[in-house]
Parts: C-alpha cells; structure tokens; sequence
C-alpha cells in the first residue's frame, strides 16, 4: 500500500501528469507538468520546491551520542559542531557502504540522520552498551527541499532569521511563517539550496507558504525526474543507481567502498574506531578496486554514429540510470567498468555520465568508451574522463 | 604609446566577439572596439527603468551555432538558454491557438481548428525536416565565388548539390517552391487553417520589408526552421538575463583565450595603406594599428563608411549601394507590475512561452499594406516575450518585463512628423493594438521603451535598423551576401576583413559569420 506525505493533499493537486514513483513506501511525485524540463530550468533559474518527506530520519540524543555517530559514520562527528551538519557514508564491517546522508548535529548529545535506507536497526546494534536513545522519526517530520538561486529571497521573505548567516552544510531552528521548523543548507542538486523540515500537521501550511512566496520568483513544484538530472550535474550519487547498500545487497559483487565510489575523502583514518574501519586500511594501502569518475561524452562522435542512419545527434533529455559496459578500446574487447547513470546537462551543454572504472582509467583526460545504442545496435562512443561535480557554481557555497 | 595587435575586430556585435574570440583562441593578440558603453551591439541587456532589465533589440535565440557553442565553451562562460515550449496566439473571434511543444497536446488543439490540419501538420514538419537537412549544412560553408569558384569553391558546390540530390523526388520539388513562392502560398498548399498559416507565415517575414504574400518569403520561412536547441529541431529560447547574457559569455570567452576588449571607442575610418588596411583612425582621433583588420559591423559601415570609395573596385561600390536594409520592424520593451491577462487564454502557463498577435493571414498582410509606403501597422503583427515568467532575474519579485518586436515599421515615416512623433505614434498603435489583446495592459504598465528602426540606427548603428544587417531574402543570401564576387569573408582590401551579419550565414544571434570570417583570416595565414 502507498503511504502519503504529510505534503500530499497539496502535491496531489498539482501532479497534472499523475506520474507517481515509490519512494521508500511513499508516493513521490515525477514530474508535476508533462514534461520536466520547466522544473529542470527552475532549479538552474529560479527554485524548485521538493517532496523529501519519504527520506528516513533518526533523532539520536544522549550522553553518548557523538560515541555513537563516530562509531557508525565514517567522518569524525565530534568535528561537527552544533548546527553544523555532515555529508557522510557509513559501511559495514567489511568496508563496504551501506548508505551515505546527512548528519546534524542538532545540540551537544543531540544528533538526526537522514537515510536512503532504513537504518533503524544499524544504529541500534551499534549502540550497545552505549548511553544514546535512537528513536525512528521519519514520520514525526515532513521535509521540503527547496533547490535554486532564488531558494534564499523565498525563505528570507517567511522568515525573521538572517538567511544570509546560514552557511552550507549548516542548519538553524526558526519560524516560516510563524511555523517552528529546521532549515538545513543542505540539497540534492548542487545549486543553492536549502531543506525544511516540519511537524506534519504544519506540512500543508508551510507548503502554501513556500507555493505563495514562490510564485513571485517562478518557483516551481519539481519532481524526481529534474531531480536527477540535476543530481547527476551535481556528480552525486544515487543510491541503487550508482551503487547498492551492502545491507540490501544479495551478492557481494554488487558491494562497494568509499573509495570506490569517490568517497574517500570523506573515510577518516584518524579517528577511533569505526565500523569497517581495518577493512577501510587495508584498502587505502593497496588501492580500490575501481574508481568512480565523471564522463563527458564525445557528442561529435556519437554525431558520426547517429549520421550513419541519416539521423541527428538525439540527445538524452532525461537522465538515465542504468549498468552500461565502458571499454578501453573502440572495438569492445578490453571491458573495464560501466556506466551507471548520465543525462544530457543543458546547463553546461555536455552529455554527462557516472561511471566505475579500473583505476587505471580513472585519471582526468583520459579517453575511454561508453556503450550507446544507437537504431538496436551497440556502438562504443568515446568519452572523456573529467572532474566531477560536472556543473558546481559558486553559489552553492557563497 | 602605440599599442599594435595581430587584429583588431570592428564593433563589438555578438559576431565581433565570435570572431575576436576564435582569433584569440589561436594565438593572436586581438582588440575589439565597441561605440558603446557595452558590448553586444543588438545583443545586450539592460536596465532602462530601475530595476528591470530589457532585452533591448534581440530577444530569442534559437540559431546560435552549436559547433560555436562548443568550441568556445559558452555554456562555462554563462550561456544558459531557456527552451520556449510553445507559441499562443489569440484571435479575432476570441478563441485562441495554443501551439502546445507536446506532440498529442498540439494534435488536439489543431483538431479544434481542422481535423485535416491535424493530419497534415506532422507531414509538413517532415517535410520540411528534409529540406532542413538538405541546406543545413550551407551554414558551415564558405561561400564560393560562382563565377570563379576555384579548388575550394567548386568542393562546396559539389557537396551541396549532393545534399540537394540526396532529395527524393517529391521533396525535390518541394525544394523548387519553397526556393521561389511566398510563405502563405508554400503554406497554403498544406494547411488550411488561416491563423495556423499567420503564425506560420511570419517566419517568412521577419526583418524583411515583404508581406507573406510576398513571393519569395518562403526561403525565409525555412531560414528560421535552420535552429536548433540541445539539438531539438527548430527550437527557440531565451538566454538567461536577455540576449545581453548571450554576449556576455562570447565576451567572456574571448577574454579566457586574451583578447581585449575597449568600449566607447568608436571607429571613423580604417587606414588604408597601399591597398592594405593597417589600422583604424577612432572618433577621438587615436589611431590603433594592427596587421588584420576585421569589420563585424553591416556592409554598409564596412564598405562605404569606414573606407574610401577610391579603394573599392565600382562594381562592389554599387552592390553595397543597392545592398537592401530598410528595416522593417520596431521594438517596444515595456515594464509591467503584474502579469498580464490575455483575452481568451485559457491556461495562464501559456504566457511562459511566445504569445504571436497575428490572428489571421489578412491581418498580417493588411499590416505590410499600411507600412510599404513608409508608415508603421496600424495593427502590427506582435511577438511578444515575457521573460521574467521563468526568469526571475530581470525584474523585481512579482514584477515582469515585455518585450514585444513589432513588424512593421518603415525607417522614414513622414507622415506622422519628426522622429520624436514618429516613435511615439508607433509606441501608441503597439500598445493600442496589445490593447485589444490585453485589455489590463494600459494599467500595468511602469515603463515603456520604443524603439523604431530609425532608433535602432541611432542606438547601435544598423543601417536603415534593419535587424539582419541587411535583409535575409534570396537575392541576398550566400554567394550574394553581401555581394557577389566577395561572400568569402575578404575584400579586395587586403587584410581587411568581414565578420559580421552581412556576411554568410546571415542575421539573427548566429555566430556563423565570427566564426566562418575568424576561419578564414587564419586560413590567410593573418
């Protein structure tokens, strides 16, 4: 049975191509217009407004709280300071990741997570013997993302705190509209953005809020098919597209670590003990088995390849998310990793793709091949490897 | 202190900025001198009224090269163009057309007017799909001379007559009528519907001083079905900012590879030494030498202003005479406190995308009727953008900018007094004519700005303020543009150059002719 948000009545309304996907149980809009593009375009031009209610979410308070953070996430939280919060992975004993979200650090003893996966269960085992009351809160709290360069004039308008002072990846307790929320400077699209977080019963109320304000700066209601071409630009990973939670995993080919997935920067050696900590050691000091890396696509290439069949250069509009094979060579034979999703980008008018590739191949301007299918017939297409984030302006962090 | 450049580019046009921007790239040290406070020329953005921001002359784009886009990496610099995704249009009778971007949307909304329409549409498209193929590649081309077209020249020719030849039968011949008749006739031959054909035909008419019966006006028509955007056929957009933002971001790219760039420096002459140009004289008396001089600006500047007549063959001299400006379209920006209200829109989302006021075949060409003579319509044919509908940053929270090109509007119009009267009688019909469209739109309105083509001369210097720096008909296209004998991007000055929308592939926010004009100067080996 699909549950809803507490954001639905309003979501429901305004879903004009009543294109619905499950998220984690919930109906989640796709795109509220029939086609996405407009809400693409108001991410990257003005905002767009999205339903994360469907985010799992753990409040963990306690004396040792940050024992247990430190314990679980890879990063080390007692560098987190109050108000401040982490982007973080967290793996399993063997080193292998089970989810990356966000860590706040809500008070002193007071942290909340924010999870793809179900992480209940993780963080209780963990605690054992320790002083920490984990609660399950995901439905005690709606969320909201609102993503965009006029994301920051909307909430400025609905609210007396200054804005301008929240840092990123920083978060404030206050008033939208007279509604107590948590505004987090945090998102999913790599733009300026910011999530909202509040008690159900004020959810409908926010969201007019938000819709009246917005509507000033052309905010649009958005859905998971912008949403992920702009994730992709913003090189940010998707779970069960880019990699699979060792927790859910049914086969140990399908597990990955931090530092295959790029995230090593984010795998504290340092600190005391973590889960999947020696596993961690052992594979920084002989290398991950593959890297994951940005593609750009040669469009000129795929051109010749389209004129074959007297067609243009068909670009993909919509993001994909798939296991594409990518070769070394242009005749297919040497296979070395796959693609795992990719979008044409109209910011930066790339064809972008993720990719997992052995690490010799993972060195910037290096050139491999990418399996498209042009006509039912498969072609290797050369692309580039390139820095990620592919699209990351200064307003992100400013 | 003398500086002296490898180049030095003529007018800071979208096109001047391609050029300086490709010489850069290569190594050259290039100056571009622009008369204005900006650069962009007809592609600039600015704030005429507090806080709101006019696309003052250009206003969408759709034709801007994608090799150009490429190669000079604009979507780093700040290119961000915005896909329009319909076209509306009200009528007469008050009902409306909605030209939805959503193939079963748009095949709905045609039934409404003609079932047969509905059919005959799609099949339209593909055809001109083919002829789109078959002349594309035209844009890339450079010219040949016809009558001595050398090594090169006699390639060109040969590759296109394979494109033409690649043609079936019934296309072919499609390709004959669209190459002689007028828009509404080439139309009128597939679609029945008369408001469908009024849309349809402007494109024939855009920046040309014809009507849509006009013969000829349909190899217009399939000038402006050559764009594309993220390779969508015949996609049009708006850049963010206004086409200014455009600029911006060839200017900015040209900096990246070293190019200079000096406003409020207008150019008087260029010197011409022994055949050879070899500087400009500015208005301010300083001269600039360089080894390559290339004019961006309208052949007229190019030719007849900025060099002697003694220094051009006769035979060049009376081409560019002859050469056809008379603009034919005005612009009104207009700011305005609220959105405005169309009379008989039924979705206010339509007012993202183009809103026509061209309700019917007749009324467009009664609109020519009243401006051949030297006047402006009494009811213009109106396009009309709304930028600040997804745009939000050219306009306060709320507020929103209008910018509606007017067509048609003649260069002289005697009849209604000086210059002064002469704007302002057409401002006063525009928004008359929008008024019987908008019936809110008198009171919205904060701020106005009219622009008529003897306007757009003054501002930024085209000739007769023809849009196009000449206008894109037949008689003046490729191997004619902007005479025969000298479409190659040279003049029988040495050194001296031509890059801008007077030259191959033509007007509208292109970046062919800086591209194209940058190749060969660095052919010449300049």
């Amino acid at each position: 049975m699909q549950k809803h948000t507490p954001f639905h009545s309003r979501t429901a309304a305004l879903c004009e191509s009543q294109s619905w996907v499950e998220w984690s149980g919930y109906m989640s809009a796709q795109m509220y217009e029939m086609d996405h593009i407009h809400e693409y375009n108001a991410i990257r031009l003005s905002a767009g407004l999205f339903d994360v209610s469907p985010l799992h979410k753990y409040s963990i308070r306690g004396r040792d709280a940050v024992a247990l953070m430190n314990r679980v996430i890879t990063r080390d939280a007692s560098r987190c300071r109050v108000g401040q919060a982490l982007y973080t992975a967290w793996c399993d004993d063997d080193g292998k990741i089970i989810d990356d979200g966000i860590v706040a650090r809500l008070s002193e003893n007071s942290f909340r997570m924010s999870t793809a996966t179900p992480t209940l269960y993780w963080l209780q085992d963990n605690a054992f013997g320790m002083d920490v009351e984990i609660e399950d809160v995901s439905d005690a709290f709606g969320a909201l993302a609102l993503q965009g360069p006029t994301s920051r004039d909307i909430l400025q308008r609905l609210t007396d705190a200054d804005m301008g002072d929240l840092e990123y990846f920083h978060l404030l307790e206050t008033r939208l509209d007279t509604i107590p929320v948590t505004i987090m400077r945090t998102g999913y699209t790599g733009d300026l953005g910011y999530e909202v977080v509040a008690e159900p019963d004020h959810c409908e109320r926010i969201w007019d809020a938000l819709m009246e304000t917005g509507a000033d700066y052309k905010m649009l209601p958005a859905g998971m098919v912008a949403l992920d071409m702009a994730r992709i630009e913003a090189g940010l990973l998707l779970l069960d597209a880019d990699f699979h939670s060792a927790s859910d995993a049914m086969f140990e080919v399908e597990k990955t670590s931090p530092y295959e997935l790029g995230l090593g920067w984010m795998v504290n050696q340092k600190k005391e003990h973590f889960v999947g900590q020696e596993a961690l050691r052992r594979e920084q000091a002989c290398g991950p088995a593959s890297c994951t890396v940005g593609l750009e696509v040669d469009l000129l290439a795929l051109e010749k390849v389209f004129a074959r069949y007297s067609m243009p250069l068909q670009l993909p509009f919509q993001s994909w998310v798939d296991a594409v094979p990518v070769y070394s060579d242009g005749k297919q034979r040497d296979h070395i990793g796959r693609a795992t999703s990719g979008t044409w980008s109209p910011i930066i008018k790339k064809y972008v793709v993720i990719a997992r590739v052995k690490p010799q191949y993972a060195k910037l301007a290096t050139r491999i091949y990418l399996e498209q299918t042009v006509e039912a017939r498969r072609f290797a297409v050369p692309a580039t490897v390139v820095k990620m984030p592919f699209f990351d302006p200064p307003r992100k962090r400013q | 202190m003398t500086q002296s450049y490898d180049a030095i580019v003529v007018g800071g046009g979208h096109n001047g900025l391609t050029c300086a921007a490709y010489l850069a790239k290569a190594g050259r040290k290039v100056l571009v001198l622009e008369q204005r406070y900006l650069v962009g020329g007809a592609a600039v953005s600015e704030e005429k009224y507090p806080g709101f921001k006019y696309t003052v002359f250009s206003y969408v784009v759709s034709l801007l090269r994608p090799e150009v886009i490429r190669e000079l990496e604009l979507a780093k610099h700040g290119l961000q163009i915005v896909p329009h995704d319909m076209v509306w249009v009200p009528m007469e009778n008050g009902d409306q057309l909605a030209m939805y971007a959503d193939p079963a949307s748009l095949r709905e909304e045609i039934r409404r007017h003609s079932k047969r329409d509905a059919d005959m549409l799609p099949k339209f498209n593909q055809m001109m799909y083919q002829l789109v193929g078959a002349v594309k590649p035209i844009l890339g081309y450079v010219p040949p001379d016809l009558t001595c077209p050398g090594f090169r020249g006699a390639r060109t020719l040969r590759d296109f007559s394979k494109h033409l030849q690649n043609l079936d039968k019934k296309t072919f011949q499609q390709f004959s009528k669209i190459m002689t008749m007028s828009a509404d006739d080439f139309l009128a031959e597939w679609i029945e519907t008369d408001v469908i054909r009024a849309l349809m035909g402007i494109n024939g008419i855009i920046g040309t001083m014809l009507g849509v019966k006009s013969p000829g006006t349909a190899y217009v028509l399939l000038h402006h079905y050559l764009g594309e955007l993220d390779g969508a056929f015949t996609a049009w957009g708006s850049q963010k900012g206004g086409t200014g933002g455009v600029s911006d971001a060839i200017a900015s790219a040209a900096q990246s590879h070293g190019a200079e760039i000096r406003c409020n420096a207008r150019v008087e002459k260029v010197i011409v030494k022994n055949g050879r140009a070899v500087g400009v004289a500015l208005e301010n008396g300083d001269e600039i030498y360089a080894k390559t001089i290339a004019s961006a600006v309208d052949p007229y500047l190019t030719f007849r202003k900025f060099i002697d007549e003694k220094e051009l063959p006769e035979d060049l001299v009376s081409a560019i005479d002859r050469f056809k400006f008379r603009g034919s379209s005005g612009k009104v920006n207009l700011a305005l406190d609220t959105a405005p209200k169309f009379r008989g829109m039924t979705d206010p989302a339509f007012l993202r995308g183009m809103m026509a006021i061209c309700p019917s075949v007749d009324y467009v060409e009664q609109a020519y009727d009243d401006a051949k003579y030297g006047a402006f319509s009494k009811r213009p044919f109106i396009d009309v953008d709304i930028p600040t509908m997804v745009d939000p940053s050219m306009a306060p929270p709320g507020k929103h900018v209008m910018s509606c090109f007017v067509q048609y509007a003649s260069y002289d119009m005697p009849e209604y007094g000086n210059k002064d009267q002469q704007r302002d009688a057409f401002g006063d019909a525009v928004i008359d004519t929008l008024s019987e469209f908008i019936p809110n739109l008198k009171d919205i309105i904060l701020h106005k700005q009219v622009l008529t083509p003897w306007d757009i001369e003054q501002e930024i210097s085209m000739t007769e303020g023809n849009i196009f720096a000449g206008e894109l008909t037949l008689d003046q296209l490729f191997f004619f543009r902007p005479a025969a004998g000298w479409a190659d991007f040279r003049t029988p000055i040495r050194n001296y150059y031509q890059c801008g929308s007077g030259t191959h592939p033509g007007g509208g926010i292109t970046s062919g002719p800086g591209r194209l004009g940058a190749l060969e100067i660095l052919r010449d080996g300049n």
